[in-house]
């Protein structure tokens, strides 16, 4: 078991017919990732890679059956993109799309919880069940099959301690990047939830950052409800208050959001912090 | 993307809410013209994008046309928190029977508009809020249905608003939220937001953020955007599709990802931090890291004369690091630098990668294996120069 995805999910990928959608799309589908088609509205009726592309996620989803979609296309296209995959019954939206309106994400977390879809994202690099399946961009080669739930705000952080973990012979069961953006679709408190009932996790990961207060939430969840050891690591220690560091969400905003104020919240609910990544291995050992 | 408050004021007049009826000056001649033209007290303000404009001697209150345009003359081109004041906005003194504070921003926790509203405005609502929270009163949005009618009310009511204001303060929470929607503001502030002698409202002071990633469909506010108060590296690299904010450390840092490169940061200054030895700069490179894009990195970063070592810090996914470390030749040829650099490659052909390095054999460039290794030899390396 694993979480959000595994081998029997049927991906489409939004987007599919371009550069990005099309390289990331094969890669998955070289990972093993059960891609059954695509949709790019106009270019219904195309192939790619001996997979059908459709014009509607709603034909699409009917012809395919698929229950978990990915999105890749450009930032003004990508919320209506979401909702289209939300209203086709698609039960597992990823987006990787970087640069969305937040008052466009605000309406799209909205009507994706009426819908009952799961949004991870936006501007994240994917999940992936090592092993098994991967939606997004998360090379093949920083994880290896295991027991250690990872969830991260970023993208190459996560492959950088993904692959310490791999070097010291410590797999993952899911890696879950929520994006760092200020308004996503699932928190660190979702992922910490479904770690915590899966069989396949026994010791979790958390790689967060400045800006928000996710990690104080997650914190809370940690102290009152979370059995499985934590392990975690806050990015930002360094950076000035006032600033964005890179991520839309990532900046420490009248005293709130601080890496140490998070990292206090963490250890004082229990998780191991780590004051450098290189470190996480040792904490899981 | 900050507006200024004559910019503020100005958008929130188009929404129907009322602001004192002040014009912009850039020379004390049109202060004076402006004053004469209002006839009476005036406040001459400075426009800057810092806070605490007024303790600087910024802005300034005068009786007379003349005596406005000796305050124009004072403030303009004077400098504050290292910002040169290019315009003053020269309004009506108002008569202040009470200030109040109404604001609307993305709560982010949550992933609605939030609005706040309190009957002790003036003040800086952030110290309100950490020593009177109750004072403040907050109300969600949905965003997909918009502001109500009864929530309106419930507002009103509930921060103690005299009854014969709950009609006009309604028509502007209504206007503000329609600027903040319509503009896709990140926050749309008013402080304060004045009842006057007589009774009526008036937005004195504004502010307004606008989400830059909305600039594509805000067209208008974004042809007015001040970037003085932005570096001109950081400028320079935003134009270059790269992420780069200056601090005030030693070692310069190139890295791809957002969360990668404030981490480095982060390690520079972990081994760093004793001897007064920190981060020059946050850099996200973005996918790819091709020679180009890290020739005009190095450039940006080695425009700070702090800088005394460059760090790389590349974790190759999709990106091979054998194709990194010739680009990072390639660009150090081209730029030349005459400090000395630290390069460190993980993930796909690392080996590789790190053999072109090792092999070129400058003298200048040292390659680790660790994150750790890396920031301590560049540590080392900022020590050995001072």
């Amino acid at each position: 078991m694993s979480i959000l995805i595994d081998r029997n999910s049927k991906v489409l990928v939004q987007g599919i017919t371009g550069r990005q959608g099309g390289f990331h799309a094969k890669l998955m589908m070289e990972y093993g990732t059960d891609v059954v088609g695509g949709v790019t509205p106009g270019k219904g009726g195309e192939w790619f890679e001996g997979k059908p592309v459709f014009d509607t996620m709603r034909i699409a989803v009917e012809t395919t059956n698929a229950d978990v979609s990915l999105i890749t296309v450009p930032a003004r296209f990508a919320a209506d993109a979401i909702m289209e995959a939300a209203d086709a019954g698609i039960r597992l939206v990823v987006c990787l799309t970087e640069h969305i309106p937040v008052s466009d994400m605000m309406k799209v977390v909205s009507f994706c919880a009426r819908r009952g879809t799961r949004l991870i994202g936006p501007n994240c690099p994917g999940v992936m069940t090592p092993g098994q399946a991967k939606v997004g961009i998360i090379p093949a080669m920083v994880a290896i099959p295991g027991n250690v739930g990872v969830v991260s705000k970023s993208g190459t952080l996560t492959y950088e301690v993904g692959f310490a973990m791999k070097n010291r012979g410590i797999g993952i069961s899911t890696i879950v990047g929520i994006g760092g953006d200020p308004v996503i679709g699932t928190t660190f408190v979702d992922v910490l939830e479904m770690f915590e009932s899966d069989p396949a996790t026994e010791k979790v990961a958390l790689l967060g950052e400045i800006g928000g207060s996710a990690e104080i939430a997650a914190a809370n969840y940690i102290r009152n409800a979370m059995t499985k050891p934590v392990a975690a690591f806050v990015a930002g220690r360094s950076a000035p208050p006032g600033k964005r560091m890179g991520h839309a969400g990532a900046i420490v905003d009248g005293g709130e959001g601080s890496a140490d104020e998070k990292i206090q919240a963490l250890e004082a609910a229990g998780a191991r912090v780590a004051s450098n990544p290189e470190e996480i291995p040792d904490l899981l050992m | 993307m900050k507006l200024h408050e004559y910019q503020s004021k100005f958008l929130f007049r188009d929404f129907g809410i009322p602001i004192p009826e002040g014009r912009v000056a850039t020379t004390p001649e049109e202060v004076y013209d402006i004053a004469k033209a209002i006839d009476g007290v005036v406040v001459v303000k400075a426009q800057v994008h810092v806070g605490g404009r007024g303790k600087a001697g910024g802005v300034k209150v005068a009786r007379s046309a003349e005596a406005a345009k000796a305050h124009g003359q004072e403030i303009l081109g004077m400098d504050i928190k290292g910002l040169r004041v290019e315009k003053v906005l020269v309004d009506p003194g108002a008569d202040i029977e009470q200030e109040i504070y109404l604001a609307i921003t993305n709560d982010r926790g949550v992933g609605k508009p939030l609005i706040m509203a309190s009957m002790e405005g003036g003040m800086d609502i952030e110290e309100l809020n950490r020593d009177r929270p109750e004072a403040i009163i907050r109300e969600h949005v949905d965003p997909i249905l918009g502001l109500q009618d009864f929530q309106l009310t419930y507002i009103v009511s509930a921060m103690g608003l005299p009854r014969a204001l709950w009609r006009p303060f309604g028509k502007i929470i209504r206007g503000l939220y329609e600027c903040y929607a319509k503009s896709d503001a990140e926050l749309a502030e008013i402080n304060p937001l004045v009842i006057t002698g007589d009774g009526d409202l008036l937005a004195v002071d504004g502010k307004v953020i606008i989400d830059d990633n909305a600039l594509f469909r805000q067209a208008d506010l974004a042809a007015d955007r001040d970037t003085s108060d932005e570096p001109e590296s950081e400028r320079k690299a935003r134009e270059a599709g790269i992420t780069y904010i200056k601090l005030d450390g030693q070692i310069g840092c190139m890295v791809n990802g957002a969360g990668l490169a404030m981490t480095t940061m982060d390690m520079t200054k972990l081994y760093g931090e004793h001897a007064g030895i920190g981060p020059a700069n946050f850099l996200d490179i973005g996918g790819g890291a091709t020679p180009e894009q890290v020739a005009a990195a190095l450039r940006i970063i080695l425009s700070d004369s702090n800088v005394r070592c460059v760090l790389f810090n590349i974790f190759g996914g999709i990106t091979r690091c054998d194709e990194v470390a010739n680009g990072i030749l390639t660009a150090f040829n081209e730029v030349n630098p005459d400090v000395p650099m630290v390069i460190r490659l993980q993930g796909t052909n690392a080996a590789a990668g790190n053999q072109i390095i090792d092999e070129a054999q400058i003298p200048n460039i040292m390659s680790a294996e660790t994150l750790t290794d890396a920031a301590k030899m560049a540590v080392a390396a900022v020590q050995e120069i001072a």
